[in-house]
């Protein structure tokens, strides 16, 4: 964005315009991440500035057992079991929608990824009816399940993607020299398309670790997960406690975008010919 | 392919693609199974559970067929009464009634307490005539309008969810109306819903708009760290943002004593818990997702063509509208339909920083399930909010295929 320089007075005004939006955007988007980071360091119980001092007083009761380091462990628990189970069978499926054609693939397709379509209460209440009769309900299998259903798009999405650009023709080197199809699928195919699979899995789990509105639906006192736990504290006592647990979800999340980039960086450069 | 049609190489070659598709459909298949039951089957039963009512049937059976077959002119006649007085006795001595006093609750409200006393006092009827026995314990048992709700609660089958959820009614003659006011109000959530989502997306246009421009034009290294300035708060989890307007917008919170400081304000400005803090805290968890589809597009845009239309003697807002907005309108389209089908489904933003008149669809499904209990409104309001984002979603689609290859992320 640049001004040429026989630029009209009107033009001035909408250049310096354009960039107080632009300024303002970007200061609206990062300013509040940025700035309720200190507050989490703060010495007393006030969410303001000044601070009256430093201390770590908020992050030693973020690592008391109880509620957040249960939470916590509730919501690696689920994230975890939900990543090993969606980037498998996302994986697979990605990997038989592109290996060939059969009848009915587009709506196939359409439907695995159709959780990212509905608003997640309607998923959440559709679960919860069935858990209600199969008795899922308040148990960690229930949530890992639920959580599957709301991950698994992604995985499916980021390994098609992934595999658009492969080269068939190394599978069937491999199996002209007499690989059996599951060799060639892990010693071939797995590693070349590891990127795609592995920026899957994280989108598969940060999708259970920030996943609020299916677990206040179908989980109960022995399931609360750190999202839950976040929305009870905001919504009945808010202290510099869950701004210290916001800041490490903050360094969190800026780990994982570094890691995605990062893969994303790594299969663009392997050879793929994904568009981007 | 020269082979002669039916030759056994033509015949094997053909016989290995189909084992190669059934092998991959395989791979496909626990998926699919999996997506089918957990979920597309569920979403699918919500359609039967706004129409199922077996709540009364279930408990009172004789009751239900009788005024199901009585055609609610005048009251009915004694078998009616007998029928009710064996079944509540029985039910109330097993304690099933109040499923079906729940239900009749949901047609007059007081009808719960009705049926649990008259349960309570049913021991003193000990023979016919029921109905003037009845009519002894309750009066309200001789008002035809507590008739008519039965046979509206009588099932298997109910319409009534579905026409409550757009605020009508069906009479006991079988017309269809317009609710009593105190009914009315799913109507105006379906309205504030849209309103919210409509002015989320006007700001996120306004602001969202040149942050994409700026992106997209600016140098290699410069463009970079703004998309990181975008995607950050993209990545960041939507309770922790959340979170950080609830400090932020408080009356004691940064933004007042900003405000306070710069001299703007006078006083702290009320920001939470009202609507101005559902818009920007939605605002700003929706920009990324119209920020990133536009810069998407407009890095295809070549920068020389405004210049060349400026050559050309382009005013500059002309050289805008006819050469660089018509080029963006794939990926803006794209951004609009998914932030708008994105802020109708919102729950835990307006419901922490929102008040009591800025909740959307999405709170009353969560209350009608989990507080209430009511499955069949909870349904009901469920199908009514799917069917504005599916009514979007073709739109989407149509825009995202005949426009770029933008993808999450």
């Amino acid at each position: 964005m640049a001004l040429p320089v026989n630029a009209t007075r009107g033009q001035h005004v909408w250049y310096w315009c354009l960039r107080l939006i632009c300024a303002f955007g970007f200061l609206f988007l990062v300013g509040p991440i940025v700035v309720i980071v200190p507050i989490s360091f703060s010495s007393g119980s006030f969410l303001s500035y000044p601070l009256p001092g430093l201390s770590l007083r908020w992050y030693e009761t973020v690592v008391e057992p109880f509620p957040w380091m249960f939470a916590l462990e509730n919501s690696l628990i689920v994230a975890v079991a939900t990543t090993l189970i969606a980037t498998t069978l996302g994986t697979l499926a990605a990997y038989g929608l592109t290996r060939a054609d059969f009848p009915g693939k587009p709506l196939i397709f359409g439907l695995l990824i159709s959780p990212l379509a509905v608003p997640v209460v309607i998923s959440a209440l559709g679960l919860y009816f069935f858990f209600a009769r199969v008795g899922l309900v308040q148990t960690h299998a229930g949530l890992v399940i639920a959580h599957v259903v709301l991950a698994v798009p992604f995985v499916v999405i980021t390994v098609s993607a992934t595999l658009k650009g492969f080269d068939w023709n190394l599978v069937r080197a491999a199996e002209s020299l007499g690989a059996p199809p599951l060799a060639a699928f892990f010693q071939v195919t797995l590693p070349l398309i590891a990127p795609g699979v592995l920026a899957g899995a994280v989108f598969a789990f940060v999708t259970s670790l920030d996943e609020v509105i299916v677990a206040l639906f179908v989980s109960g006192p022995a399931q609360i997960t750190l999202p839950r736990q976040l929305f009870t504290g905001l919504r009945d006592q808010l202290d510099p406690s869950i701004v210290a647990i916001a800041t490490i979800l903050i360094v969190f999340s800026l780990a994982l975008l570094a890691v995605v980039e990062l893969l994303q960086w790594r299969s663009a450069r392997h050879g793929s010919r994904r568009d981007t | 392919m020269t082979a002669p049609a039916g030759s056994s190489l033509e015949v094997k070659l053909r016989r290995a693609q189909r084992r190669r598709s059934f092998t991959s459909f395989l791979l496909v298949a626990p998926l699919l199974l999996f997506i089918l039951v957990v979920f597309a089957g569920p979403i699918l039963s919500l359609l039967y559970f706004s129409i199922d009512d077996p709540k009364l049937v279930e408990v009172m059976p004789r009751t239900a067929k009788i005024v199901t077959a009585w055609d609610g002119a005048e009251l009915p006649g004694e078998d009616a009464y007998a029928a009710v007085v064996e079944e509540i006795r029985t039910g109330y001595a097993n304690r099933t009634v109040a499923a079906a006093a729940m239900r009749l609750n949901y047609e007059i409200s007081g009808f719960r307490s009705m049926v649990m006393r008259t349960g309570r006092k049913i021991r003193r009827i000990t023979g016919p005539p029921y109905k003037d026995a009845l009519i002894g314990l309750d009066e309200r048992w001789g008002d035809i309008t507590y008739w008519r709700a039965i046979k509206a609660s009588a099932g298997p089958y109910t319409t009534r969810y579905l026409l409550a959820a757009v605020d009508l009614e069906r009479r006991w003659d079988g017309s269809v109306a317009k609710a009593p006011p105190e009914r009315t109000i799913y109507v105006e959530y379906l309205q504030r819903t849209f309103w919210i989502s409509f002015w989320v997306l006007a700001c996120c246009i306004v602001i969202g708009y040149p942050m994409a421009y700026l992106i997209a034009t600016s140098g290699r290294r410069t463009s970079r760290i703004l998309l990181a300035l975008v995607l950050l708060p993209f990545w960041t989890s939507l309770l922790v943002r959340t979170a950080a307007w609830v400090v932020l917008l408080q009356n004691k919170g940064i933004v007042n004593d900003f405000l306070l400081l710069a001299g703007i304000v006078d006083e702290p400005l009320t920001l939470i818990f009202n609507r101005t803090g559902v818009y920007i805290a939605m605002v700003h968890i929706l920009l990324p997702f119209l920020v990133l589809p536009l810069y998407a597009v407009m890095r295809n845009v070549p920068p020389g063509q405004l210049r060349a239309a400026a050559s050309l003697g382009a005013r500059p807002v002309a050289a805008f509208l006819s050469v660089y907005l018509p080029q963006t309108l794939p990926g803006l389209g794209a951004g609009c339909i998914l932030v708008f089908i994105l802020s109708l489904g919102f729950y835990i933003t307006p419901a922490l920083i929102g008040g009591a008149s800025d909740q959307m669809l999405s709170y009353l499904i969560a209350e009608f399930a989990t507080r209430t209990g009511n499955w069949g409104m909870a349904s009901a309001i469920a199908i009514l909010l799917l069917l504005s984002v599916a009514a979007l979603y073709p739109v989407y689609r149509g825009l995202v295929r005949g426009g770029t290859g933008f993808r999450f992320g």
